[in-house]
């Protein structure tokens, strides 16, 4: 052990977790960096991050899989102990069901953006529908590669923003941003929502500000992308304590499992550069140094933006309007709205439907089902983060690590 | 309000002896702090199972129940699948069929199997098998859609109870009088006095494979997991399918307390149990692991009657891990005794007053 640093594992090399291998081998620890995917970036920076630093073994297209104790469970099985373990595993996107939203030609806004950035051509009609400022970028993408924009559809109203001056005031960048966005901002149009698809005829929606259909009209488009806003990635800690699903961290990024800290979209949604300051603060906290105060202050205006954001671009209940009883809810175990009984919780509702016990257990309809039956959303636990053949678990080590 | 019975826990036990109290016109009130079937009545596979019972009260307890299942379980699934009990080593062999004869003598359907007569009913089943008993009486349900049915038509009260004098029950938002009270808390029931403790099990859950795996197949080894008392991690190996093609992996037993974290080396020991009964497993995917606390009374027999010390107070508790095969003949045996009508069995054995039982 160096400077008493220890060895650290971060799990995400996303924006937040590549900041945290930084810090944290800078501060001297032993850092190693997992990641499913091929290269480091996450979400956002895949493909244009370039990672190599020193003192980071980064380990890639490593799932990791289960936290025991001090060990981190990877797929192999292999394990690694740890001092300290960063988690900072991003979020993925919440699709809202809505009639043929289950069929061919619908995929999630993240989706389209991480094809679009492999420069797969994916259709000559595009429609992107959501809410929150993490369309636009998705739907540059597509017209970069040479799709038709028929529109880029904001459920909420932009007013909504006018209350918040203060988070405004805090973050100008985030509105120059925009400006790189110039190109697809007259196709936007706000108050606005995909709620049917039948083939390529696709009903748009006029919104009252509760998200319920006050007029209609048609569009024809091939493929529609939806994104209405994100849900933590959170497996890994399924007992630690959170607030709308997202983790709660102190001020040094810890979370309420010892020796474990959180960083990026996994504790609220604010964009890439709030994640790097947070993985900033977790590094540095988690090789016992103080954070560097510009990180603190980068994650104060962050956060600001953040609950704007949140509150700016909160799912409205109307959306319920736009099912029928025999809309698809939940697509790998193919239950309908009509098929959601009444349940007092979670756990009743999914073994009476069967509801969220499909493949994707749960990421995509859980949240959607429990708001369609008023039932508490007990956030994720799954105790598996990914699926593992029987094979592999048979060959863990006898005791662990 | 003022309800002949209060039962105490909306699990199966609890749904099953209000069914049976309604049954015989009594006006009951049953009170759940979380809802109906949100304890361990959610955590288990619902297996109604006979095979695992060797002779005595509990085995008597096993096969009533049985009879009284399918009129019961509608619309919950019920299934009768069939069990497959099998031996994988040579030393297992001779007690399985030794066992079997028993439970022959006692009137179980249990049918020894040549292992090529295994493989006929399993195709994916390990060839190197050394005896397989067949016991067609084994069922299975769907437990949370069971405990719905049995509670069709029954009041219940999202409420936390914290005393009971037998006539009546204290709430936060006040006590609630009535002629009597059912403790039926599961893993809980020791706040209301009887010596049931939490014994912790895990199920693995794969992608489905549906048409694969037909009965509940299990490891001979499982019924000596069963009747011990060890306070360590003891697995055998329990495979079944689901109704929607899933396959559920048990089991293990292991008293720690109401602590439910995930430990990789029980998911090792059920991964190794569960390949060595269908090699096949090996690359199927496990995609959730879950679990629940059998309630567990340190002689292994469930707790039916009247609290000797609190008149009123009725207990019906302690089912371990056979809860959902124990419930209608759980819930009609208190009723019988509640209303003073002849006990459709002896309900000597399942008394409160045992040794281990009061405290
Ligand atoms: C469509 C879209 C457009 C966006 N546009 C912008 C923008 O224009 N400007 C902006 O500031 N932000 C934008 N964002 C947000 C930006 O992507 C996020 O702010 C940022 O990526 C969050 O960083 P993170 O490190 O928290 O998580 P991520 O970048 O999501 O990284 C998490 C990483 O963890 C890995 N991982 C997860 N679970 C495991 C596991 N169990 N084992 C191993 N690895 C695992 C994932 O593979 C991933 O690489 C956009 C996001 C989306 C989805
Ligand atoms: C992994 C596993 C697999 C299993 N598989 C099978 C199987 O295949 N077949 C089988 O027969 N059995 C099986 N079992 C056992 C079976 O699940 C139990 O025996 C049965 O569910 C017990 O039911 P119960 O109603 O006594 O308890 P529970 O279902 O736990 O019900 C007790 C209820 O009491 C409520 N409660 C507790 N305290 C209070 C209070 N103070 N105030 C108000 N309410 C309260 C709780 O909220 C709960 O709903 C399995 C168990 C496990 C853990």
């Amino acid at each position: 052990m160096k400077n008493g640093a220890g060895k650290i594992v971060v799990v995400g090399a996303g924006p937040a977790g590549m900041a945290a291998a930084r810090t944290a081998a800078d501060a001297g620890a032993e850092v190693t960096m997992v990641d499913s995917e091929p290269e480091a970036g996450g979400q956002y920076l895949r493909g244009r991050a370039r990672f190599d630093h020193p003192g980071v073994t980064h380990l890639k297209n490593t799932e990791a899989w289960l936290v025991e104790d001090n060990t981190l469970h990877l797929r192999g099985p292999a394990q690694l102990r740890f001092d300290a373990l960063i988690i900072a595993t991003g979020a993925y996107d919440r699709p809202l069901p809505f009639p043929g939203w289950d069929g061919p030609g619908v995929i999630t806004a993240g989706a389209a953006q991480a094809l679009a950035k492999q420069g797969v051509t994916l259709a000559e009609r595009v429609i992107v529908t959501g809410t929150g400022p993490f369309l636009l970028p998705v739907a540059t993408a597509l017209r970069d590669l040479g799709a038709t924009l028929v529109g880029v559809y904001e459920a909420s109203s932009p007013t909504r923003w006018l209350r918040e001056a203060k988070a405004i005031t805090a973050n100008r960048h985030k509105i120059a941003e925009l400006a790189s966005y110039r190109k697809v901002l007259p196709h936007l149009e706000t108050r606005t929502a995909v709620i049917a698809k039948h083939g390529d005829r696709i009903t748009v929606a006029k919104l009252d500000r509760h998200w319920r259909p006050v007029s209609h009209r048609t569009e024809h488009a091939d493929l529609v992308c939806v994104g209405y806003g994100f849900l933590p990635r959170t497996d890994l800690v399924p007992d630690a304590q959170r607030t709308n699903d997202f983790l709660d961290v102190d001020e040094h990024q810890r979370t309420s499992v010892e020796n474990v800290y959180a960083a990026g979209e996994v504790t609220g949604i604010g964009g890439a550069d709030l994640a790097e300051a947070e993985g900033v603060i977790a590094g540095a906290a988690a090789a016992h140094q103080e954070p560097p105060r510009e990180a603190v202050e980068a994650v104060r205006r962050g956060r600001l933006f953040a609950g704007a954001l949140a509150r700016a671009h909160e799912v409205q209940p109307g959306w319920q309007t736009w099912l029928n009883q025999d809309t698809t809810v939940c697509r790998c175990e193919k239950v309908t709205l009509g098929n959601l009984t009444g349940a007092t919780s979670m756990r009743e509702l999914k073994l009476t439907s069967r509801v969220a016990m499909g493949r994707c257990q749960g990421r995509i309809c859980a949240r959607n089902a429990a708001e369609l039956t008023g039932v508490p959303f007990d956030g994720q636990r799954r105790v598996i983060a990914v699926p593992i053949p029987l094979g592999e678990l048979a060959a863990l080590p006898e005791e662990k690590s | 309000m003022h309800p002949d019975v209060v039962v105490m826990g909306a699990g199966i036990i609890g749904a099953a002896c209000a069914q049976a109290l309604k049954a015989r016109g009594l006006d009951v009130l049953v009170v759940d702090r979380h809802g109906p079937a949100s304890g361990t009545s959610a955590a288990g596979e619902g297996n109604v199972l006979v095979s695992d019972k060797e002779p005595g009260p509990e085995l008597e307890l096993a096969v009533v129940s049985r009879t009284l299942w399918p009129e019961l379980a509608e619309d919950a699934e019920w299934e009768e699948k069939g069990g497959l009990v099998v031996a994988t080593t040579p030393d297992a062999a001779e007690p399985l069929n030794a066992f079997a004869a028993k439970q022959r003598a006692a009137g179980v359907d249990a049918c020894e199997l040549t292992a090529a007569e295994a493989l006929q009913q399993e195709p994916h089943l390990n060839p190197e098998i050394t005896a397989a008993v067949h016991y067609l009486q084994d069922a299975q349900l769907n437990p949370v859609k069971a405990t719905r049915t049995l509670l069709r038509g029954i009041r219940i009260t999202r409420a936390e109870v914290s005393t009971t004098d037998g006539r009546s029950v204290t709430t936060k938002d006040g006590v609630i009088s009535c002629g009597a009270v059912v403790n039926a808390t599961g893993p809980w029931a020791r706040s209301f006095g009887v010596n049931v403790l939490p014994r912790r099990g895990v199920v693995l859950v794969t992608t489905p494979i549906p048409g694969t795996i037909r009965h509940k197949v299990y490891d001979a080894d499982y019924v000596g997991a069963v009747a011990s008392g060890d306070a360590d991690l003891q697995t055998s190996g329990v495979v079944e399918s689901t109704q929607a093609g899933t396959v559920l992996i048990g089991s293990s037993r292991q008293r720690k307390g109401f602590d439910d974290t995930i430990e990789s080396k029980v998911l090792k020991a059920l991964a190794r149990k569960a390949i060595t009964l269908f090699p096949m497993l090996s690359g199927v995917p496990v995609m959730r692991a879950y679990g629940g606390f059998r309630p567990y009374a340190p002689d292994h027999l469930p707790i039916i009657g009247e609290d000797p010390r609190t008149p009123g107070l009725w207990h019906a508790t302690g089912h371990e891990g056979a809860g959902v095969g124990l419930a209608p003949a759980t819930g009609a045996l208190l009723a019988d005794l509640l209303t003073g009508a002849a006990p459709l069995l002896d309900p000597h054995p399942f008394r409160v007053d045992r040794p281990e039982v009061l405290v």
